[in-house]
């Protein structure tokens, strides 16, 4: 049996009961999603937007695992913002930015079974920020299909953190849709941070669709993991808009972490930003694919892509591949990367004020990423991430299977 | 304190020293002159443990112990330090986390006790009007975008932060104008005890007016070939460096 054909039958196995627990606008959409993962099947190193991770192999073995029908915990907040399956704004919205083309998206179509919905409202400006965390909590091996909508109506604006942690070491693999629809004149800052552990496989794909004079700021920042793969999609849809999509990668043991962004431009005027920056060490494996894609027509384009990495060791792998697609001719678009090393002159001048290599090599690796960091616009967010970063090059976030230094 | 014996050393292939023996003993000043290229910066790099210079003979004793045998950072623990010809920009990394790492682990490596968040701040601040070096420096990254005064002039900080016991100045005089000259030599001075001895490496007679040193050491091509007095100086200054090759 193949391994696609092991998650169909999977899917009809738990047909019924994903469908009596879930909203009617997600239930309609799950027969064609399995049949597009059928016909798709798990993206091989030879499809071009995954060739840097085995995508099979992260699925093998796993449909044996147990897939919980939890309702979430979730009460309802304080100013009425988040809820779950919130039946009016997913069928104005459900699946209306994501695409089924991507065998993982449609496999979370398939098994997700609810939604967690944040609407904010036309002008409604939320004051404080919200932290969503996701926490594996599992005595036992799991999988599970997660769906996030995050709607801001015009000229809303907000600030959301979705934080991704684990408790114990049980092999989690969860795939995660996460639809972002900004409205025109919307302020949106979302957060993505990810501290589980080395027996987590993530795949997380975000889809955002951008209206007229909407700010979208996305960061996206991986302390620690086992293989992740992010995918982030913006569609500028209306002009005058600006999109920056940041993160920074700290990865060593034989961790890994792919990203792989895309920014459309399809209307003109617009704006877009990214900086990506990953230290690997170790045994680990970074990738970052960012294609900027101009449409026909979108004039006035503005755009800059930065890619920074260091390979800290000789054995840890990192790929870069910045792209540029473009069929305006009235555009500024830049990008670039650069894969180095820790700058070995630097160390050694630290060494000789008396800073052992170790500790050295660690405040190189915290200054190079923190540049990320320093972009975020919350300040006690921005401090207790440098606090993090700091504390997880320490090793004092280390969670890891059967590893001595951890336990 | 400072016994080197028949030096060797090789970078990126090239021999540089050919044979280097130094003395020096505890509260001597020793001035090191001779022409561009001549090794003055590889043997400062090969006392302090660089490790782009190899050493391929001869030996480095400090206070009766082997230096050879110790890391860039033992070294430093030990109280040598180096005030660098070209000191390193380092964006990100704040003067304050630098000094308090550098601080703390000598600390730790001398078995004393770390110094608390407030203890250290103010050590900061009483040695920042010591040697007069510009608060705002002292709150960026570690030389980042300061200029080449202020870069010698933060060198002379951290001198003093770390209170080492022997120093080497390497060229520390270089770029300076007569007034910053002046305050970098007096702090040096200041810092100075009984016990601290120096290397000053330069090429100018105005610095050794103010760090007065106790004998003169000629490098040429590798080795040194002569050693004189603090008079040798002057010398140096009007006749050049031909008349000591023949
Ligand atoms: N880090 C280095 N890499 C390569 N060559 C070096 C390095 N440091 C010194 N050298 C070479 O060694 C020789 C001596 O240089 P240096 O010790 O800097 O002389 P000085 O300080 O007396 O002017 C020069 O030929 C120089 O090019
Ligand atoms: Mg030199």
């Amino acid at each position: 049996m193949s391994l696609e054909q092991s998650y169909i039958n999977l899917y009809q196995a738990k047909r019924e009961s994903l469908r009596a627990s879930s909203p009617e606008v997600m239930n309609t959409l799950r027969d064609e999603a399995i049949r597009m993962f059928a016909n798709k099947g798990f993206p091989t190193r030879k499809v071009e937007d995954y060739r840097y991770i085995d995508v099979p192999q992260a699925f093998e073995g796993k449909d044996g695992y147990t897939m919980p029908l939890p309702t979430l915990p979730l009460n309802a907040s304080k100013q009425g913002v988040i809820s779950l399956n919130d039946e009016a704004l997913l069928n104005r919205y459900y699946a209306k930015v994501a695409d089924n083309e991507d065998a993982i998206t449609a496999l979370n179509t398939a098994f997700s079974h609810e939604c967690i919905c944040i609407h904010v409202g036309k002008h409604q400006q939320l004051d404080r920020p919200i932290e969503l965390t996701d926490t594996f909590t599992s005595d036992e091996d799991q999988m599970e299909h997660k769906r996030i909508l995050i709607v801001l109506e015009e000229g809303a604006s907000a600030r959301i953190m979705l934080r991704y942690a684990a408790n114990n070491k049980m092999h989690i693999i969860t795939t995660q849709v996460v639809e972002v629809f900004v409205g025109d004149n919307a302020y949106l800052e979302m957060y993505e941070l990810e501290e589980t552990h080395t027996s987590c496989t993530r795949f997380n794909q975000v889809y955002m669709q951008v209206g007229r004079y909407a700010n979208v700021k996305h960061n996206n920042i991986t302390l620690f993991n086992g293989l992740t793969r992010n995918t982030i999609k913006a569609f500028l849809k209306g002009e005058y808009s600006e999109v920056s999509l940041n993160g920074c990668v700290m990865a060593n043991k034989s961790q890994v972490v792919d990203n792989n962004t895309l920014i459309r431009h399809e209307v003109p005027n617009c704006t877009s930003h990214e900086l990506y920056k990953y230290v690997v060490d170790e045994q680990a494996v970074g990738a970052f694919a960012g294609k900027v894609y101009v449409a026909e027509g979108a004039q006035n384009t503005v755009s800059d892509e930065v890619n920074q990495n260091i390979c800290a060791s000789n054995d840890a792998r990192m790929y870069t591949q910045p792209m540029l697609e473009i069929y305006a001719d009235d555009v500024k678009c830049s990008h670039g990367s650069t894969v180095g090393k820790l700058d070995e002159i630097a160390l050694f001048y630290m060494r000789q004020r008396g800073i052992p290599l170790a500790e050295a090599r660690m405040l190189l690796m915290q200054a190079f990423v923190g540049q990320v960091v320093d972009e975020i616009p919350i300040a006690p967010l921005r401090d207790r991430l440098h606090i993090m970063i700091e504390q997880r090059l320490k090793g004092e976030l280390d969670k890891c299977v059967g590893c001595a230094r951890c336990k | 304190m400072l016994e080197i014996k028949n030096l060797h050393a090789k970078v990126d292939g090239k021999e540089i020293l050919k044979g280097v023996d130094l003395t020096i003993h505890d509260g001597e000043i020793h001035a090191l002159m001779g022409t561009n290229g001549a090794g003055k910066s590889t043997l400062s790099n090969v006392i302090v443990g660089n490790p782009k210079y190899e050493v391929t003979q001869g030996t480095i004793t400090f206070n009766g112990k082997d230096l050879l045998a110790m890391s860039p950072e033992e070294r430093s623990h030990e109280g040598v330090f180096m005030s660098f010809q070209m000191p390193v920009e380092i964006p990100g990394v704040s003067m304050t986390n630098f000094m308090r790492a550098a601080v703390n682990a000598r600390r730790e490596a001398l078995g004393q006790e770390l110094l608390k968040a407030t203890d250290f701040l103010k050590l900061m601040h009483d040695t920042q009007k010591l040697v007069d070096i510009d608060k705002k420096l002292v709150s960026r990254s570690v030389n980042e975008g300061f200029s080449g005064g202020e870069k010698k002039r933060n060198e002379i900080f951290q001198m003093a932060m770390l209170q080492p016991t022997f120093c080497i100045l390497d060229e520390t005089d270089s770029g300076l104008d007569v007034d910053a000259l002046r305050v970098v030599a007096e702090g040096f001075n200041r810092l100075r005890t009984e016990q601290t001895s120096a290397l000053v490496i330069t090429h100018y007679q105005r610095l050794l007016d103010y760090i007065r040193p106790d004998i003169i050491h000629v490098l040429l091509d590798g080795k040194i070939v002569k050693t004189a007095g603090a008079e040798l100086a002057k010398e140096i200054e009007e006749r050049g460096f031909d008349w000591i090759k023949e």
